[in-house]
């Protein structure tokens, strides 16, 4: 296997090539209902954000009515909740629990079902065109991770490769820094570059409108068909204005520089006995994550009708199963199951596809109810760590 | 002496040996032979002498009445066959058997023990290179004892 | 590394179990042939997955000859609910299969020099194939040695197969038995206390190890002190296997995924790995 190096965070390349940022364009909120109403006309099933239980989730949406206007979020580790807005912003908060991953990489996917005496291979069901509205920037990237994951190998899983070919993705930049946001730090946002069909940027004045950026020929042929106006040079600065407010406010920062090498050299570290005193191995990171991959597959029969079914389903590494050889499980510790969790997405994750794991979205800070923060406890083991022994195997 | 004192230091556990040391050793040294199938010791006998093995393969074993001898190791060219002979009451441990025909140095112990008393650097320079081929041989015997291949519980 | 043409390597295909053997009270070696067309090529070191319908699927190393375009061999040990069941399989049973997978034994490295291949217990079945392969290379490589461990006589596994090679084929071949009782000729004592009877040239030699962990490194441990170099030392690693093409996430081993960068690994890539607990 070939250790790739490090990019630079600016250079997180993304496997869909499209072409840079082209048209822009004014749009309002009735524009973008009736981007919705054609996305819908098309076939496509819009999901988006909306407000349910007290949380910002992603889920299918039938018009700009379901998207949460006039709601922020309020995060912290272990802390997440609504707020009421003084505006009307339809995209004036940062990231819920949900990611992407739900529908590109679903939590059951069904790989096969056969009859014991001739194997057959049912066609998976068809699952929906799905158009994405408000895809952040740290979920582009996250996407693109996936996809370095799931097609960048010898094997390329064909559900991913589908669904993804078939979607649309409409991205928005983040008008609000989270407050476990640090998408700063993994190069990751505020702002997208690349990836999307259409980019929108919500300006919040009068009149409230969207700056929209064109990413890819069918994001061109969408926008034909929005009502827009001319984007003048005040719209564009103030578009970049936006994202750079919201640069400059990010809850957490991540110090990247060296940080794989110093993980993968410090596998004992006494931090890490000091986090498995705090972390439940609940797994709630893992689900929440927009990047993590991990599956298991689940073989369940229908003995008497003589049908055998093989699922695949989100798995963690964080159960003790998830190591399970005879004889036991590899990683028995809290200790051990946090140090891969993180060791993996941190470190490892760059000798394996190229680029860190993490796009900084804050989820795993968010949603553990330990309030476990992984900027913290990459800043702690960093505080107190050894100095760096010379790599002894190649890994540098 | 001369002829045997140049095979002793050609063994690997003397390999490097000073030469006034290896003189004192050879003092107490001998040329043996045993045929394939015979017993060189027995359990509880004297340990009166030790050997380096130099061609042929040996067997240990320790008796339980009603069941056949249980052969837990074979020693070859290059082994020390014996340790019993370094600790009181210096009488052997287990039973030793040729399994082929058998060439090597036998050491008399109570000969080298009075010369290790009485010169202490002989006895230091003695005691580091056994100690090395028994410390290998006891981590062997560990790795033997975990019975890798068999069906282990988790 | 890829599995028959045309298939997905996500979906077990039908073979037969042609014939079933008993090795040992709790191994059993299978061959098996493939319902319709013929097996794919596979490279020794490499593995399939097995699938028992309606119990599971395992990961088993592939231990024939890879010129038999026929079929596949594996030696199958009942441990846990899936290998117990595949164990049982009698001639005549169908089981779904998926594969080969995986990094094979790097053969070519040591041509021109002498190989070295150390095999613990069930760690011959993986091996079996390279020394397959080597008999038929034979003048490319100078020594070829073959160490065997087992637990006693009794249990050596491919026993008449050994013996023969011994004779035959002019390969060094030496077991060994962690016990035994006095019908046995052979040596007594774990496999690394073979090595430095060998008289190795450590620099020009290549191993290939296969066996449990802890006697894997204690072999490792013996090689490197007669000069064998970490970097022409290669171990076969073994981590939870569910999917076996890489995305899964279950047989991460560091950085490596033990399926598709390994189960043969180079010993000086993760020498710094194996000396750390529950990695």
């Amino acid at each position: 296997m070939r250790i790739l190096k490090l990019r630079p965070a600016a250079q997180h390349a993304l496997a869909m090539s499209v072409p840079p940022i082209g048209l822009k364009a004014v749009i309002t909120p009735q524009g973008l209902q009736s981007l919705v109403g054609e996305l819908s006309a098309r076939g496509y099933t819009v999901i988006g954000p909306t407000v349910r239980e007290g949380a910002i989730v992603y889920e299918e949406v039938t018009g700009v009515e379901a998207l949460p206007r006039g709601w922020t979020d309020r995060q912290d580790a272990a802390s997440y909740r609504l707020e009421r807005r003084s505006d009307s912003a339809l995209f004036g908060y940062a990231v819920g629990p949900h990611s992407w991953k739900r529908f590109l990489h679903p939590p059951v996917e069904r790989l096969w079902q056969m009859g014991r005496e001739a194997p057959f291979v049912d066609p998976p069901p068809a699952s929906p065109k799905f158009a994405f509205l408000g895809v952040r920037p740290c979920e582009l990237h996250a996407i693109a991770i996936q996809d370095r994951v799931l097609l960048g190998g010898a094997y390329r899983d064909a559900g991913y490769e589908r669904r993804r070919r078939e979607s649309v993705i409409i991205a928005v930049n983040c008008s609000e820094a989270g407050g476990t946001c640090f998408c700063v730090s993994m190069g990751s946002g505020p702002s997208v570059e690349r990836g999307f069909d259409l980019a929108l940027t919500e300006l919040i004045r009068e009149p409230h409108e969207f700056l929209v950026q064109t990413g890819s020929a069918l994001g061109e042929e969408l926008l034909a068909w929005i009502p827009q106006r001319e984007a003048e040079p005040e719209d564009v600065a103030a578009a970049v204005a936006v994202s750079a407010a919201t640069a400059s406010r990010m809850g957490r920062t991540l110090e990247t520089e060296g940080l794989k090498a110093l993980l993968q050299d410090n596998p004992e570290h006494p931090r890490w006995d000091d986090v498995a005193q705090r972390c439940l191995t609940c797994g709630n990171c893992t689900m929440v994550c927009p990047t993590c991959f991990c599956t298991t597959v689940e073989d369940h029969t229908d003995l008497a009708a003589g049908l055998a079914v093989r699922e695949r389903k989100w798995d963690s590494c964080f159960t003790l199963e998830f190591s399970y050889v005879h004889g036991g499980s590899v990683r028995k510790q809290a200790r051990s199951r946090y140090r891969q969790w993180m060791t993996h997405k941190l470190a490892n994750w760059i000798d394996q596809f190229g680029t860190s794991g993490c796009v900084g979205c804050g989820r795993c800070i968010t949603w553990c109810p330990a309030a476990i923060d992984i900027t913290a406890e990459a800043a702690a083991i960093r505080a107190t760590a050894p100095a760096r022994q010379v790599g002894v195997d190649g890994r540098d | 002496m001369e002829g045997i004192e140049r095979i002793l230091l050609e063994q690997p556990l003397f390999r490097g040996l000073e030469a006034r040391i290896g003189a004192l050793i050879a003092g107490c040294a001998r040329n043996v032979r045993f045929r394939s199938g015979e017993e060189i010791f027995r359990e509880a006998d004297p340990a009166d002498e030790f050997y380096l093995l130099r061609q042929g393969r040996v067997a240990l074993e320790i008796i339980e009445a009603g069941r056949a001898p249980a052969r837990f190791s074979t020693l070859g060219p290059g082994a020390i066959l014996g340790a019993s002979w370094l600790v009181p009451p210096y009488r052997w441990t287990f039973d030793a058997r040729a399994l082929e025909p058998i060439r090597a140095i036998g050491i008399d112990a109570r000969c080298l023990r009075a010369k290790c008393e009485a010169d202490h650097d002989l006895g230091y320079e003695l005691l580091k290179r056994v100690a090395a081929a028994l410390i290998q041989r006891l981590h062997a015997t560990r790795l033997q004892m975990l019975d890798v291949y068999g069906n282990r519980p988790a | 590394m890829s599995a028959a043409v045309g298939s997905d390597p996500l979906v077990p295909q039908p073979y037969r179990v042609t014939r079933a053997l008993r090795e040992t009270a709790d191994t059993v070696t299978l061959d098996l042939e493939p319902h319709r067309g013929e097996v794919p090529q596979f490279a020794p070191g490499q593995f399939n997955m097995l699938y028992a319908f309606g119990v599971g699927e395992i990961a088993i190393s592939l231990s024939g000859d890879p010129a038999d375009r026929k079929r596949f061999i594996h030696t199958v040990r009942a441990v846990g609910a899936v290998s117990s069941a595949i164990a049982a399989m009698p001639a005549g049973s169908t089981v779904g299969l998926r594969g080969p997978f995986g990094v094979a034994w790097p053969l070519a490295v040591a041509e021109g020099a002498d190989v070295l291949l150390i095999a613990g217990g069930l760690g011959l079945a993986p091996l079996r194939p390279a020394i397959h392969q080597l008999i038929v290379q034979r003048e490319r490589f100078r020594r070829i040695i073959v160490l065997v461990g087992m637990r006693r006589p009794e249990e050596i596994l491919y026993r008449t197969q050994l013996e023969q090679w011994r004779e035959q084929a002019g390969i060094e071949i030496e077991v060994t038995v962690d016990r035994s009782d006095p019908a046995w000729r052979g040596h007594v004592g774990v496999v690394p206390s073979l090595i430095p009877g060998l008289g190795l040239d450590g620099a020009a030699t290549s191993a290939l190890i296969c066996g449990p962990e802890i006697m894997m490194r204690f072999t490792a441990n013996a090689l490197r002190e007669c000069g064998v170099a970490v970097e022409r030392t290669y171990v076969s690693m073994e981590r939870s296997m569910k999917c076996a093409v890489g995305s899964c996430g279950h047989c991460q081993f560091g950085p490596y995924f033990v399926c598709k960068d390994g189960p043969v690994m180079r010993l000086d890539r993760i020498a710094r790995l194996l000396a750390l607990r529950e990695i």
